[in-house]
């Protein structure tokens, strides 16, 4: 037997969201009893500087030959550890991450007792691993110095230009005959009443000056191969053909989809019943300049005096799963569309029948303008939602307000407006092409909402704009350009670093029966000859570390680096040991 | 003695999950606040076409009631025959368990997508029942 291993344990209370539901102290000493653990804390949070700083002074003070953090799902944080292992100059290889959060203490967040066991050997597991792994280093593979944004929109055309800007090469694909996406055609825009089809061909005339820039209409995406830094992703254009784009990198941005209400939701289908959207459509339209002409307000002919916005159409759903979520933008953009109207014929009377006003942040001033100008804001309980009636010559809007005691007031109304939030776009066979993660409401998701926003699960794939959720104009731009940043990161460098999970051959036991050979589509195997035998070696560069010549090998003399045959059935032998606390 | 000392119910089942694809769909499960029994737990490897038959023997033997494989089924980035390929590594392995007295239904493969939090909590319930049914 060997000498024991000095491995360091960190176990995350994450908060509470882990030791809410595990009793990390109990997790904590009876780990503390391995042979191979030189010392176990617990930490409050494990991700955070001081946490990491400390792990440092742990790792050269005892001189730690290996590390476990027992935290979150390593999806998260498997990188910032083998940072930390990095930094204190021990092989970053040596670091296993113990996924005790997503895959223990939220999956079992009602027994605390079977979570607590769970832990103990998920740790274990990890100690295992960690004890047999080895030093390994890293494979440089060149990167492509370019990027494929999908959708151009406001959000994936600001990135086409910084990325053409930065000297990255752009294949710019748009599903629809025109780029622009949702501003396409629109007016003004809040806060700065900038009109939305203005912004867009500023945006097309930027991106036909850049050389590095190519746009593709009426385009979609039908297969993706390969990985970060050398994706190959073939297009299908617009006359059938298909061509195969080489690319770095991948930025997501197909956009939102407007909230159609059911019929006869809000009295949805009555004439004089609109969305926001198609309200904002008819303002346009009869507006060429987009904005403050003077004027009447007609809607299919008939003058409007009276409208009534009834505000969350669709959203905030207690209901319906899907639509639990605030859209965000809607308060704010109606509240700007009565300044335009207010604008446009100051006599007409506007009634807001709201849930909870949220314009937020600088855009509180434009609420504060449109109650100057007489806009009335009548705040609605979703128990006692509006009602929209038709039949007569206007519309009768009734509504309980809550801040006068709950009486129905009812208002007759030349125009209702719904005012919609933001959907997912439909884009299943996008998705399912490029194995897009989707959240529960099903816009797409980023690997860490505070830490990595922009980054999916699918390294090399970032996703920008409301493709991710709903957001207004400048938030799409801040995360398209935050996507560009992190493709630039990628590539800019001219390489990546690819992990050294790759396969070994055990020379010794090889008896070049070439079963690996055809087990392998990489041609990473091949046939060498050692002292007058022929045995098969492994070409890491070419590996790309499935590891399915593992079990195709009949003498068991193939091992993939970081999931050794001592690692798994380590862990195995771990995760079946029975605990019993310290 | 902690609270938290008190006997596992339900069979203990070791899942072989994949990094890019059924860890996350596995992770899902408890981002989105569904539940399993804790006497299930994961080695995520790379690609599940990548699992030696005898991790699964070994399994059984040291004491799990079952062995489940978290596929990577058509979304494999490494081999586009994974499911083929997961399926013959299954089934030596169902043999090896003849072999030494197991049953071979100890082993269950499915195919386990990023986003597959459900299939996956209706597949340990069913996996623990069939398991339960096989101890009478």
């Amino acid at each position: 037997m060997s000498e024991p291993r000095k491995i360091g344990v960190f176990i995350c209370h994450c908060g509470g969201n882990i030791s809410d539901y595990v009793d990390v102290e109990a997790v904590r000493a009876t780990v503390e009893q391995e042979p191979d653990v030189a010392l176990a804390r617990t930490t409050m949070f494990a991700c955070s500087d001081a946490s990491q700083q400390e792990m440092i002074e742990a790792i050269h003070k005892e001189g730690l030959d290996g590390m476990v953090v027992a935290s979150c799902s390593p999806k998260l944080h498997l990188y910032t550890f083998r940072g930390v292992a990095d930094r204190a100059e021990l092989n970053p290889y040596r670091y296993v991450q113990a996924n005790v959060r997503e895959q223990c203490s939220w999956s079992h967040r009602e027994d605390r007792a079977g979570a607590t066991q769970k832990a103990t050997a998920i740790v274990r597991a990890g100690i295992a691993k960690a004890a047999a792994s080895e030093s390994l280093e890293n494979f440089r593979v060149e990167t492509l110095p370019a990027v494929l944004v999908i959708g151009a929109g406001v959000a994936g055309m600001r990135a086409a230009i910084s990325l053409a800007d930065l000297g990255l090469a752009v294949h710019l694909i748009e599903r629809a005959e025109h780029p622009g996406g949702n501003l396409r055609t629109f007016g003004a825009t809040f806060p700065n009443n900038r009109s939305g089809s203005e912004l867009i061909q500023t945006l097309l005339e930027e991106i036909q000056q850049r050389e590095t820039i190519t746009l593709y209409t009426g385009a979609e995406v039908i297969e993706r191969s390969g990985s970060a830094g050398t994706f190959r992703v073939t297009v299908r254009l617009s006359n059938a053909e298909t061509i195969t784009v080489p690319v770095g990198a991948v930025i997501v941005a197909t956009g939102f989809d407007s909230y159609t209400p059911a019929e006869g939701e809000y009295g949805y289908g009555l004439p004089g019943v609109v969305t926001l959207p198609e309200f904002r459509r008819i303002l346009d339209e009869s507006n060429a300049d987009g904005q403050s002409s003077a004027g009447p307000i007609t809607v299919g002919g008939r003058p409007i005096k009276t409208i009534a916005y009834i505000y969350c159409v669709g959203s905030r759903e207690a209901e319906d799963e899907n639509r639990t979520y605030c859209s965000r933008y809607c308060c704010t953009a109606t509240v700007h569309t009565a300044l335009l109207v207010n604008a446009r014929d100051p006599s007409v009377n506007q009634y807001h029948l709201y849930r909870d006003m949220r314009t937020y942040g600088k855009y509180e001033l434009l609420f504060e303008q449109a109650s100057r100008q007489g806009s009335v804001f009548v705040r609605w309980d979703p128990d006692q939602p509006p009602e929209v009636r038709g039949g007569g010559k206007r519309l009768l809007v009734s509504a309980a307000d809550v801040l006068d005691g709950g009486d129905r007031m009812e208002i007759p109304v030349d125009l209702t407006v719904l005012v919609t939030g933001m959907v997912p776009s439909a884009n299943e066979a996008l998705v399912d092409t490029l194995k897009l993660p989707l959240g529960k409401t099903g816009f797409l998701n980023e690997i860490h909402t505070k830490l990595r926003p922009v980054e999916t699960v699918i390294n090399g794939v970032m996703i920008a704009g409301a493709a991710q959720g709903p957001k207004t104009i400048s938030e799409s731009v801040a995360s398209s350009l935050a996507a560009v940043t992190k493709s630039a990161g990628l590539l800019l460098k001219g390489y990546v670093d690819l992990e050294p999970f790759v396969a070994r051959v055990d020379a010794a036991r090889c008896t070049g029966c070439d079963e690996c050979l055809t087990a392998c589509p990489y041609e990473a195997l091949q046939k060498i000859t050692i002292d007058g035998r022929d045995v098969v070696q492994a070409i890491p560069s070419l590996c790309k570390g499935g590891g399915a010549c593992v079990p195709s090998c009949p003498e068991e003399a193939i091992d993939l680096m970081g999931y050794t045959n001592q690692q798994i059935t380590s862990m195995i032998d771990a995760f079946a040991r029975e605990v019993e606390y310290a | 003695m902690p609270e938290a000392h008190i006997a596992r119910t339900g069979p203990r089942i070791l899942v072989f999950s994949t990094n890019p694809i059924s860890d996350p769909g596995i992770d899902l499960v408890g981002s989105a606040h569904m539940r399993y029994q804790p006497g299930v737990v994961t080695i995520p490897v790379p690609c599940s076409s990548g699992i030696r038959p005898s991790w699964l023997l070994h399994a059984i033997e040291a004491g799990f009631d079952g062995v489940f494989i978290a596929a990577d089924g058509g979304d494999c980035a490494f081999v586009p025959d994974c499911t083929t390929r997961t399926a013959k590594i299954v089934d030596t392995a169902q043999k090896l368990l003849t072999e030494h007295g197991h049953d071979p239904q100890r082993i269950k493969m499915a195919a386990i997508c990023s986003v597959c939090a459900e299939p996956f909590v209706n597949h340990m319930e069913k996996f623990s029942a069939a398991l339960e049914a096989l101890e009478v």
